[in-house]
């Protein structure tokens, strides 16, 4: 079964560098303040590539792709 | 201080009464000795008792100990129990009054607590000041495990879970990015049952009365009874024990009241007429705070005096609440006085769209959640203010707020 993945940022750690908006801007935009906003469907099978890359490229590691569950 | 009513709904279950502290001996001739049964029995009462949280969330209690110990066989590792008494709300009183009053309730609960989830550890986490427990501590001999007290400094935040599992670990009481749960990973890495004492108090009784019991109060749907912070003003904040369901009127006095607050600073505005139809009910009761606002007061002024200490009081940890809690304490102060408000209407609502669901922890949303329903219930308030008047003749403050942040 292939678990559907969701974005998640730690806000704790997130600089608002806004790298991740550059290589996902059809699930982020930047808010007024600079800071990520997430639209937060899952990431489609072909995006999750680059959705990967945007996590390990984030300066501070705060993007995750985490699978998608409640709680 | 608080003292129970006079006018009692229901007998209290919890507090001690005659406002005396219960000592162990009073403890057990009033309750008779603590229930050591079998945990999986015991776990079995509590899901038929339908106890939820008291620290505001209102999760079952059954699924949450469920939860833990899986995770501690799951893991390997024993889990920790921590007994939440760290109440940071300022307008609540309920959890200091109950370790007041009956400390002995919550470390009974503890104690069951911790052998149901199989707990290696046990910690009771109160804030600074709170200082009789060791010796109420110190007569209990006959407890399977030892209690550490750990005192939190004050602070709004520092009763989140993630916050307590982080300083009794040693660290700053500070919000984590909680992924995986403070369940699965607390304190020291540990599973972590993080429960308010006033639920731990509530499960003593059920191990020791059963189910049907707890029942007997409340309703079918919301079993049981909650402490409540009620404010009135000009009277000192009382503690009430009250069953689920109970009209709200019958817990403070609507009549001359313009609105209620409900749930405390996280909470939401209602107007007085609307609150009139309303019972007793956990989904909007939070941690239990009631305070009535007279329509001689201005709700805005009070929103921004707690929307003020409210953005003080974040952590600071994460942009948007960072950058969009004291914007919206500055842009409701705007609203509070009467005279031109420019965009600031339409910025509140845009930047409590922008802090909500962005956090490491519930603090912006509950402060968005207190943000709208000021709008809404105050909206004839907002337009009287934007034409310069001020319905309110009294403007001494009303709820408490810490003076400094
Ligand atoms: S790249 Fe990382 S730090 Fe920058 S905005 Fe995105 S999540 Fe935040
Ligand atoms: S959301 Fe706000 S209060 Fe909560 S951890 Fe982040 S900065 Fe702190």
């Amino acid at each position: 079964m292939s678990t559907a993945q969701h974005i998640d940022i730690d806000w704790t750690a997130c600089q608002g560098h806004g790298l991740c908006a550059d290589y996902l801007p059809e699930h982020i935009v930047l808010d007024e303040w600079g800071y990520p906003l997430v639209d937060g469907a899952p990431v489609p099978v072909g995006t999750v590539r680059r959705a990967r890359r945007a996590a390990a490229d984030c300066p501070v590691l705060a993007l995750a792709l985490i699978p998608v569950r409640a709680g | 201080m608080t003292a129970t009513f006079p006018d009692l709904h229901m007998p209290p279950r919890l507090l001690a009464p005659g406002a005396t502290p219960a000592d162990l001996a009073t403890h057990h001739q009033r309750y008779g000795p603590p229930a050591h049964g079998d945990p999986e029995i015991l776990l079995r009462t509590v899901a038929e008792s339908g106890l939820t949280g008291r620290g505001g969330a209102g999760f079952p209690t059954y699924r949450k100990l469920v939860s833990v110990a899986q995770a501690g066989r799951r893991t390997g590792r024993a889990p920790v129990v921590v007994a939440n008494g760290a109440e940071g709300e300022p307008a609540s009183r309920k959890d200091r009054t109950l370790l007041r009053l009956s400390p002995h309730l919550v470390l009974d609960g503890l104690q069951l607590a911790a052998r149901t989830v199989g707990a290696g550890e046990a910690y009771l986490a109160v804030e600074d000041g709170v200082i009789w427990l060791e010796s109420a501590l110190a007569r209990r001999t006959a407890d399977p495990l030892p209690v550490k007290v750990v005192r939190l400094p004050k602070s709004f935040l520092s009763g989140q879970a993630a916050a307590l599992a982080r300083y009794v670990s040693g660290g700053a009481a500070l919000p984590t990015h909680q992924r995986p749960p403070v369940r699965e990973r607390g304190v020291h890495r540990a599973p972590t049952l993080v429960q308010n004492v006033e639920t731990l108090a509530h499960l003593a009784l059920v191990a020791r009365y059963g189910a049907d019991w707890y029942r007997t109060a409340g309703t079918p749907a919301q079993p049981g009874s909650a402490l409540c912070t009620v404010h009135v003003p000009g009277r000192e904040p009382r503690v009430v024990e009250a069953p689920y369901g109970l009209p709200l009127g019958r817990l403070l006095p609507l009549e001359g009241a313009r609105a209620v607050l409900v749930g405390g600073y996280h909470g939401t505005w209602i107007p007085a007429p609307e609150a009139a139809e309303l019972a007793l009910d956990a989904s909007y009761l939070g941690a239990g705070v009631l305070a009535a606002l007279p329509v001689d007061r201005c709700g805005l002024a009070e929103t921004a005096r707690v929307l003020r200490y409210l953005a003080l009081q974040s952590a600071g940890q994460c942009g948007p609440c960072l950058n969009g809690l004291p914007r919206i304490a500055g842009a409701f102060r705007t609203l509070a006085a009467p005279g031109p408000q420019g965009t600031v209407r339409a910025d509140l609502a845009r930047w409590s769209g922008l802090v909500e669901g962005r956090g490491a922890c519930h603090h912006p949303d509950g402060t968005a959640r207190l943000v709208r329903s000021a709008l809404t219930t105050f909206a004839a308030e907002v337009d009287a203010h934007a034409r310069g008047h001020c319905t309110a003749t009294d403007h001494t403050p009303l709820l408490p707020v810490p003076e400094e942040g």
